[in-house]
Formats: structure tokens, sequence, C-alpha cells
């Protein structure tokens, strides 16, 4: 009973709820994500299983079957990959083969315990913080967990023993490499404005003073920070670990029913905690509107009801950027390797140096939280790497020398 | 073998530096998205509750076994289509006729609706067009012998089917004239025209349908 009453306590507590709400978000973002594909393909998407069956089943045959928007879809999917058989190809490594997607899922799982969600909470005169853990490092330590996530891809494609799968593991492993280095220094950037790397004080810094969210110091780091999540969770347009059409299922083609599944699970929690992340850092957090005090959302309300609102504008930030990568996804063919590693080395390493260097000479100055300098700073960043591009030859093949001159001929349209 | 003066290799239009950073595209494509997203009108046709619409008169559905106008099965049993039928899905027990107006009848006919490949040549062989494929498609069992019809079930089909797709021929009364007899009269006349005209001395291709003389117009039943 005093155990409850400990940080510790109210940490376990929260611990269980957030992943209850995480693992549900899992299953209805996977079903949003069907939904989404469908309407983008001007389909309805799954809206056959109804959630309570029972109930559309009971209802007077007049008013026809009603399926309520197939809401029991992921219900129906979990319980497809419970009786599915579970397959263990006799070519495996087993003991490998069997701990890749538990490293996957538990990697996933346990990023979002520093994300601090609702400020701070008094109960009966007890303050809590809104967060499972309040490591230092917090910042350092939901970047490695969330490389950790590589292992898993790694693991299962290596112990699969097959080439497709191993192709899409070393695929998703140097995309990683790669895209960890613009994360970080886009990370840097805020770590450089807010002088912490506690995601608890980043947040506070945010809702200090004017409510100025990180975003708006520097836009251009959110933006690279948000596309190397793209990269980091392994989603189109960098989803080249488990290109279909290249390597059959990528890193997961020989995995079949549950363990397969836990893949997946471990993908959609993984893209939820790097949202969460993403908001904290640059999106304000459990703060609604940048700029403004709104009563219930200031950081001095302890009150239960405003946890709630704050764990719930939050939640909200998140199923905008779910929303997002869902959109983009069906919106956005994949990059072919050269173009997704031309897109890290040469784009966004460079952009983001930039921004740091912004950032830095912000620090040194004492500007590092002034938007007059910083907004500037980032649109000139913008304006160079444009005028280097506009500089910047075009990528040239190695077959270039056997080719025949080019034809310069006015009807075809190419200028003489 | 390709000459190499053939070969014409023209230069990829320069991308701008602003379609350089990728995003100014992709935003574009977002916008297409969107659009489908939430503003456009959905193509699925929800199968059980709606149906598409298609050409009922030419479809190659479930069989049927039409009935004459006096509501007897017209089949005249004469295993013309058993004979046709390119996957052995017919079998016809023909006894004699009850009925005056023709010497036999089927006393058993079954279609097995899982053997049958619905190529319709049943139809085309059908002397008195009594066997006619449907319009429906949707057709199910629970077992392999539910799926072969006998001629109840068959002639069911013609009494649920016979409204939006009447029996080809309903002026029928005698067996001795079937299909579209003014039609093939028509024809016949002209093709006859047409052969004295190009040929008026010997005309050899006279009698087209000379051999049976047409039946009177209205012959009733007995």
């Amino acid at each position: 009973m005093l155990l409850a009453f400990t940080q510790l306590g109210f940490s376990s507590i929260l611990a269980l709820v957030i992943l209850g709400i995480i693992l549900g978000m899992v299953a209805y973002s996977i079903y949003f994500e069907r939904k989404i594909a469908g309407w983008v393909q001007d389909r309805y998407g799954p809206n056959r299983v109804g959630l309570p069956t029972l109930v559309g089943d009971l209802l007077p045959e007049k008013y026809g079957k009603f399926h309520f928007w197939g809401l029991g879809q992921p219900i129906a999917d979990g319980l497809k990959f419970f009786l599915k058989e579970d397959i263990i190809p006799s070519h495996v490594d087993k003991p490998l083969f069997l701990i890749a997607p538990c490293v996957s899922l538990i990697v996933a799982l346990i990023g979002f315990v520093v994300i601090p969600w609702g400020g701070q909470v008094a109960i009966f005169g007890q303050v809590f913080n809104v967060q499972v853990a309040n490591p230092d490092i917090g910042l350092l330590y939901i970047l490695g967990v969330g490389s950790m996530g590589v292992y898993g891809v790694v693991l299962g494609g290596w112990a699969s023993n097959n080439k497709y799968s191993v192709y899409g593991a070393v695929r998703a492993t140097a995309q990683m490499l790669s895209y960890e280095i613009p994360m970080g220094v886009a990370i840097m950037c805020v770590v450089l404005t807010c002088g912490q790397v506690r995601l608890e004080e980043i947040m506070a810094s945010q809702v200090a003073g004017w409510n100025v969210w990180n975003l708006f110091y520097h836009p251009v780091a959110f933006i690279i920070l948000w596309i190397t999540m793209f990269a980091e969770t392994n989603r189109t347009p960098f989803d080249l670990a488990e290109c279909e059409q290249e390597l059959v299922g990528g890193f997961h083609t020989e995995y079949s029913a549950m363990k397969f599944a836990m893949f997946f699970l471990a993908e959609y929690a993984h893209m939820i905690t790097g949202c969460a992340f993403l908001a904290v850092l640059f999106c304000g957090g459990w703060d609604p509107i940048p700029f403004v005090r709104i009563p219930l959302f200031r950081p001095e309300d302890t009150g239960i009801i405003a946890m709630l609102a704050k764990m719930a504008v939050l939640f909200g930030k998140v199923a905008f950027f779910m929303f997002m990568y869902m959109w983009v996804r069906w919106t956005v063919p994949r990059f072919r390797f050269d173009q997704l590693m031309r897109v890290a080395w040469k784009g966004l390493i460079p952009a983001s140096l930039g921004v740091l260097a912004v950032a830095i000479a912000g620090l040194y100055l004492g500007l590092h939280r002034t938007l007059w300098f910083t907004l500037p700073g980032n649109v000139a960043v913008v304006l160079v790497s444009l005028w280097v591009m506009s500089r910047a030859k075009d990528p040239v093949s190695g077959r270039e020398a056997n080719l025949p001159p080019l034809t310069r001929s006015p009807e075809l349209g190419v200028q003489a | 073998m390709i000459r190499d003066e053939d070969i014409v290799r023209v230069e990829a239009p320069r991308i701008s530096a602003a379609d350089r950073l990728y995003l100014t595209q992709i935003a574009q494509g977002m916008k297409v998205t969107l659009n489908h997203l939430f503003f456009k009108p959905r193509m699925t046709v929800q199968y059980p509750e709606q149906k598409r619409e298609m050409n009922t008169q030419n479809y190659r559905g479930v069989h049927r076994l039409n009935r004459d106008p006096d509501g007897r099965v017209a089949c005249v049993a004469c295993f013309m289509c058993q004979t046709a039928c390119p996957a052995h899905c017919i079998h016809i027990v023909a006894d004699e006729s009850p009925w005056e107006d023709r010497e036999k009848y089927p006393q058993l006919f079954d279609i097995d609706e899982l053997r049958c490949i619905y190529c319709g040549m049943c139809e085309e062989a059908c002397p008195v067009d009594a066997i006619e494929l449907t319009y429906e498609y949707d057709v199910v069992g629970r077992s392999r012998d539910e799926m072969i019809f006998d001629k109840e079930k068959l002639l069911e089909v013609y009494d649920s089917t016979k409204d939006v797709k009447p029996r080809k021929n309903p002026k029928i009364t005698g067996y001795q004239r079937t299909g579209d007899r003014g039609k093939y009269d028509q024809l016949r006349d002209r093709l006859r025209e047409m052969t004295q005209q190009s040929n008026p001395i010997s005309a050899p291709h006279q009698t087209v349908d000379g051999e049976r003389a047409p039946a009177p117009e209205n012959k009733e039943n007995a």
C-alpha cells in the first residue's frame, strides 16, 4: 500500500497503462493502415468484421447487418496469427531464429518508458512524474534502444539462413547506420537549444516562458529528424529491408504465425514510440497550442484531470504522426538503395550539420533561444543547400563511357 | 540488330534545385493521395449487398430447363446437349412422352454444375431452346451431391429467372417451328434473291431452306 504511493509504484502502474494503450494503438494502427491503404486507392478497406459481432447480428433484419466499420478486424487478425501453423524451417539457426522476434518486440516496447506523458501529477499531496523512468540520460536511452531495433532484424535475417533475408538484414543495418547520423545531429540541435538530455527537462523548457516549441527554433532539424524516423522504423519510402519485389519478404521471409506477428507488432510499437519522441522533442509534447498558455495545460496544473488532458494531447500528436506515416507510405514510392544512401550522406547529413552549426553559433552568441536568430539560420541552411543542389551535377552511372553520345534533337524536347 | 545510328539517347530533363530536395514533389504527391483519401468516391462494389450491373441476356451462368407455355418441361430428350457437352456433365434418361405433341421427354435430367465449364455448347446444340444458361453466377452448395442439379431444380431456376431473362422464343407453340422464324424467313428470302441475281440461269443455291417447307404459322397443340 505504501509502495503504491511512491514514484516506483506510480511508475509501475503507469507502465502497465501505457503499455496497454500502446498495444491497443498498435492493433488499431494496423487497422487504420489498411483503411488508409484502401481509401487512398478508392476502396473501403476492412469493413466486415463487426466489433461486437453479436450486436451486429442481433439487430433486426430490416436494419441490415451492421458491421461497425470493421472495427473487429484487429481481433480477427490476432486470432489468425495465433491459429496459423508456426513453421520453423529445418535450415535455420534455431536459437537465433527464436530470439530474433523477441528481441525486436522487447526493444520496441521498452522505449516508451522515458517519454514524459503528462508533466507532474499530485495525488493526495504526493507529486509524481507522469513518466515511467526519469534517468539523466533519457534522450540517449531512447536513441540507444531505438537503434537496438535493428538487432532483431539482423538476427532474424541471419538466422533464417536465406539469401533474401540476409540481404534484407544487411540493408537494414546499412540504412540504420547511415540515418542515425543525421538523426543524432538533428537531436543535438534540441539538446543545444534546451541545454538538457533529460526528456522531462526538454519538455519543461518548451512550455516555459512563451511556449515556444523546438519546432519553431529549428524547423529544418525537425524535418530531418522526421525523415530519419521513417528510415529508423523501416517504413516506406525507406523499407528496403522488406521490399517484396526484390527480397520476397526481406528479413521476415521465413517467419510465420506469431513470430511474424511479433515483428509486425514491433514495427508499429517502434513507430508509436518514435512519434511520441518526435512530439516531445520538437512539438511541445503535451502542450496543445504554442505561444499560448491554456489553463489546464500549464506545468503547475497537477490535477488528475490535467494529467489526463495532457496525455490525451500527447497521444493526439502521436496519432497525427502515425497518420502521417501511413499517408506517406501510400504516397511515396520506395527509394533505390543508392538513392537511399545518397539522401542520407549527400543530403541529410550536410543539411543537419548546417543546422547544428546554426545552433552552435546561437549558443556561442547566447542567442540559441531567440527566434530571430535561429529561424533565419535555418532558412539560410535551406537556401545554401538549394544553391549547392542547383550547382551539383547529375549523378553519373558507370556505363557512361560505353554509351553513344547524347542525341540533341529539338523535336525530342532536348535543347541543342 | 540495332544499328548505332538508330539509337537515340536523350538527356534526362534537368530537375530544378527545389525538386531535388524531393520535398516539393512529395508534397504534390501527398496532395493527390489526400484528395483520394477523403474526397474521391469509392470504387468498390459491396458484393453481397450490391451487385455489379451485368448483361443478363448473354451471361453464361447456371443452367435452367425452360418450360413451354403450358408449363411442361420443354426438353424433348434428344440428347443433343449431352452429346455436345465437352465436360460430360449432362446426364439424361429419356422416356416416352405422356403428351401427344412430342415423342420423348426427359425422365431424369441431371447437370453436374461442378463439372460444367459453362461453355454454352448445350445451349447452342438444343434444337428446341429448352436448355439455357442464366445470369446467376453465385450458386453454392454444401456438398458435391447438392451441386448436381436435377430436372426439378433446373425448372426452378427457370421459374426464378424467367422474369429477368425470358425464354428466347416465347412464341413457341409447336415443335416443328422453333427459333425466331420470321428472321430466318427474311434471311432465306434475301439469300434467294441474291443467288438469283448473281446467277439467274442456273441458281443452284435456290433451295437454301427448300427441303423443309415452312409449317403453318399458328398451329395449336392437341
